[in-house]
């Protein structure tokens, strides 16, 4: 195990937490000392629940630990169960309980109480939050699904001719990144192409509706990090087909709607739903052209990640530069997608990587999770966040989903509104040494219009700097690359640096500048 | 040399001349408002912008002579600007030949992934900016574009000499606006691209036109050598950008 200061993903019981908080009629008991119960203000803070997690935590102390934890574990499942009176038992130990090796799910078992009881064990020393989610959504499916298995050889019966084609939408979760907006939007779309939603699950689901998934034809996978598993158990024993298309963008929705109608067996006009995109065509009109191969850099969940690295390189206009996952789970699925953008993906938790190879690429936009804001912040590039973890500020107030064409009209705001306009940057160029257009302005709809933005690589910390060795800048020439435009100097400054070591050059003259130039056109 | 021309322009231009010999040089309007430009009947000067009929009215009758040559715009362009001062001034051919060859060669070279792009592609200019001609014999000339209608807002046979020489005399040239009639033609030529003010581009492009709009070309450093590719790249920008926006995606 690392020690760090900052994780992307929490222990694996956060993920049965996020499972149990998203449900209905479900409560979960968990084995821990008194200090994971910090884990409530995820969900009470960060996403503002009116309401306190179902779970129950054992809250041992130091001084119990040379008694009876199993019977503090029997007490505290009894009176949670005779308070609560859910429909089903989760039980599971925290990261420090793991290690008192008491057997929640056995304890729990001899209580006899009158309901399922799931046990859930979640290697905290191995396994991450989304696992956890993951396993815990699938133990709970094949729990409450297991006396819907086909028998060996028998296939799903075929729909009724005059019923509508149904589906369930798997994965949404408490605390998940707009998951209810993404829910609502994408309800609707089914809906509008005439496939009516059986379950959605977790979020809002309790455990009759867990039971009831294999009634619907076909599941919307709509976050693999948590619905995989599920999703896989129950193609393999309802036969129900699962959906790969994430619809994240206008493009990413178009094969989402491609997909499910072929899924439900049904004629659909896939033009005809997408030909009032409002995002489609901001991208197209003339003032979208400055976005064009603006060097952006992704991280975030494979999901979201991936999404965003198509809709950046294919419905922005973007040049994708670096491309990377915290979710090993799906690393794979990431390392196909950077390869298709010419990019080696980045696979890591360290977010200290992280920053250094932002600090390396520099940028003009990063998208990210909270833990890349703060590095955008720290280093001054514009970012917008497209993935959890991600902080009170991207719960927002108003309906914002990701997924969907409304979800695409939301990334192209999003995604722009952190940069500067075009036109301005040209004012930049045009202008400088104005008190308003000046050098180190900010984008001037963000405010602070005369915050001095600085994206000099000298300033950096020593551990996030680039490799030394680079030649050194003549006078003239540091002067020339100062003439160039601050949201180009970064690249200019790169290349020109890039060049010259390649040459074999000591030190960097205007004309090596300019030879840089023309190399890196051609 | 009259016109604004963006400080890095100014300064690569001032480096070109200097290395040409010549001693006694000035950009107008200066730099800064309280520099003092000296002219009278032994100035000479050279347009470095297509749109300054009034100023070169007014420089004349103070005696200063225009040296006729084409806008630098372009590698040929930029060429043909400096050839035009270096004969004038007596500058040797040995001497120029020296100092523009690595600035022209660097330059051409930058041009070719640019050329792949625009190469071929027709287009079609509204009148806007003024720069109109010596954009569509650059675009025609050196990247190998096809020219349908170039439209100017009026055009100064004289100072514009030089480029219509160079111009493919096959091209439509149309002076002045009537912007019905130039959208029936537009529509009617579907070229590959179009050269429009910003009234004119969303609506073209909702239409499935690609625009280059024009007044960003005002606001760019594209004169002079170094950003030849900068200019052929405003070009290629939009096209590239269809052909990205264009890909479908697979399930």
């Amino acid at each position: 195990m690392k020690l760090t200061l900052w994780t992307y993903e929490g222990p694996p019981h956060v993920g049965a937490m996020r499972i149990a908080t998203a449900m209905e009629k479900v409560h979960y008991v968990l084995h821990a000392p008194q200090g994971d119960t910090y884990a409530d203000l995820l969900f009470t803070m960060i996403e503002r629940m009116k309401k306190r997690p179902p779970v129950t935590y054992t809250t041992f102390q130091a001084r119990d630990l040379g008694s009876d934890t199993a019977e503090l574990f029997k007490d505290a499942a009894r009176s949670a169960y005779a308070r609560f009176k859910p429909d089903l038992l989760m039980v599971g130990a925290s990261c420090t309980a793991e290690l008192i090796q008491d057997d929640p799910g056995g304890l729990a078992a001899a209580l006899d109480l009158p309901v399922p009881i799931l046990p859930l064990e979640l290697p905290a020393y191995q396994k991450k939050e989304n696992w956890g989610a993951a396993e815990t959504f699938y133990q709970m499916v094949r729990l409450l699904g297991q006396q819907f298995i086909l028998a060996p050889g028998q296939t799903r019966p075929a729909r009724k001719p005059d019923a509508k084609p149904t589906c369930n939408i798997l994965g949404p979760t408490a605390l998940g990144f707009r998951h209810r907006d993404d829910v609502e939007e994408i309800s609707r779309l089914l809906r509008e192409l005439g496939i009516e939603v059986n379950v959605v699950a977790p979020l809002g689901a309790n455990p009759a509706d867990i039971a009831r998934l294999h009634e619907a034809d076909f599941n919307v996978n709509l976050y693999p990090e948590t619905a995989n598993t599920a999703a896989t158990w129950m193609t393999r024993n309802f036969g129900q087909p699962s959906t790969k298309a994430i619809p994240i963008g206008f493009k990413g929705t178009q094969a989402f709607i491609t997909e499910v109608c072929q899924l439900a067996g049904i004629e659909c006009d896939v033009q005809k739903f997408s030909q009032s995109s409002k995002a489609r065509w901001y991208a197209l009109s003339v003032d979208s052209t400055y976005l064009t191969n603006k060097r952006v850099f992704i991280f975030g969940d494979a999901t979201h990640a991936i999404a965003a690295a198509k809709v950046a390189a294919h419905e922005m206009g973007f040049k994708v530069v670096g491309l990377g996952t915290y979710s090993r789970e799906l690393a794979r699925e990431v390392r196909e997608t950077a390869e298709q953008l010419g990019l080696e993906a980045m696979i890591t938790d360290d977010y200290l990587e992280v920053e250094a190879r932002i600090a390396e690429l520099q940028p003009e936009l990063i998208l990210g999770t909270q833990m890349e804001r703060h590095i955008a912040k720290r280093l001054q590039i514009p970012c917008a966040v497209i993935s959890s973890p991600v902080h009170v500020q991207d719960f927002p107030a108003r309906y914002s989903p990701q997924m969907g064409f409304e979800g695409a009209c939301v990334l192209f705001d999003s995604w722009v509104h952190p940069l500067m306009m075009g036109l301005e940057e040209h004012l930049i160029g045009m202008f400088r040494g104005d008190f308003e257009f000046h050098e180190g302005a900010m984008p001037s709809h963000l405010g602070h219009a005369s915050t001095p933005i600085k994206v000099d690589v000298e300033q950096l910390p020593a551990n996030i700097k680039p490799a030394n060795g680079v030649p050194s800048w003549e006078t003239d020439a540091e002067k020339e690359l100062n003439k160039i435009p601050f949201f180009v100097r970064g690249k200019a400054r790169r290349n020109t640096e890039r060049y010259a070591a390649e040459q074999g050059l000591l030190s960097i003259t205007l004309e090596t500048l300019y030879d840089a130039k023309a190399h890196f056109k051609s | 040399m009259v016109g604004c021309l963006a400080d890095v322009v100014e300064d690569q231009f001032s480096r070109i001349f200097k290395d040409l010999g010549l001693k006694s040089f000035a950009f107008f309007p200066p730099r800064e408002s309280t520099q003092r430009i000296v002219v009278g009947p032994k100035t000479k000067y050279l347009l470095a912008q297509p749109f300054l009929t009034d100023t070169a009215r007014f420089l004349e009758n103070m005696g200063a002579q225009r040296i006729a040559a084409p806008f630098p715009l372009g590698v040929e362009g930029t060429e043909k600007w400096f050839l035009a001062a270096a004969r004038e001034l007596g500058v040797s051919n040995d001497v120029f030949e020296k100092v523009i060859a690595p600035q022209r060669d660097r330059a051409n070279k930058s041009l070719e992934p640019h050329r792949e792009i625009l190469k071929g592609k027709s287009i079609f200019f509204f009148p806007d900016s003024q720069l109109e001609i010596p954009l569509a014999r650059y675009l025609n000339r050196e990247l190998g574009m096809n020219l349908m209608e170039v439209g100017v807002p009026y055009l100064h046979r004289q100072h514009m000499a030089e480029e219509l020489a160079m111009l493919d005399p096959k091209t439509q040239l149309s002076e002045g606006q009537n912007v019905e009639n130039q959208l029936d033609r537009c529509r009617a030529q579907q070229p590959d691209m179009v050269v429009c003010g910003l009234g004119l581009a969303n609506p073209l492009e909702a239409e499935g036109f690609t625009t280059k709009w024009s007044i960003e070309l005002v606001f760019t450093p594209i004169q002079g050598f170094n950003q030849a590719a900068d200019l052929a790249e405003l070009f290629a920008r939009p096209l590239t950008r269809k052909s990205k926006l264009m890909m479908v995606e697979e399930v």
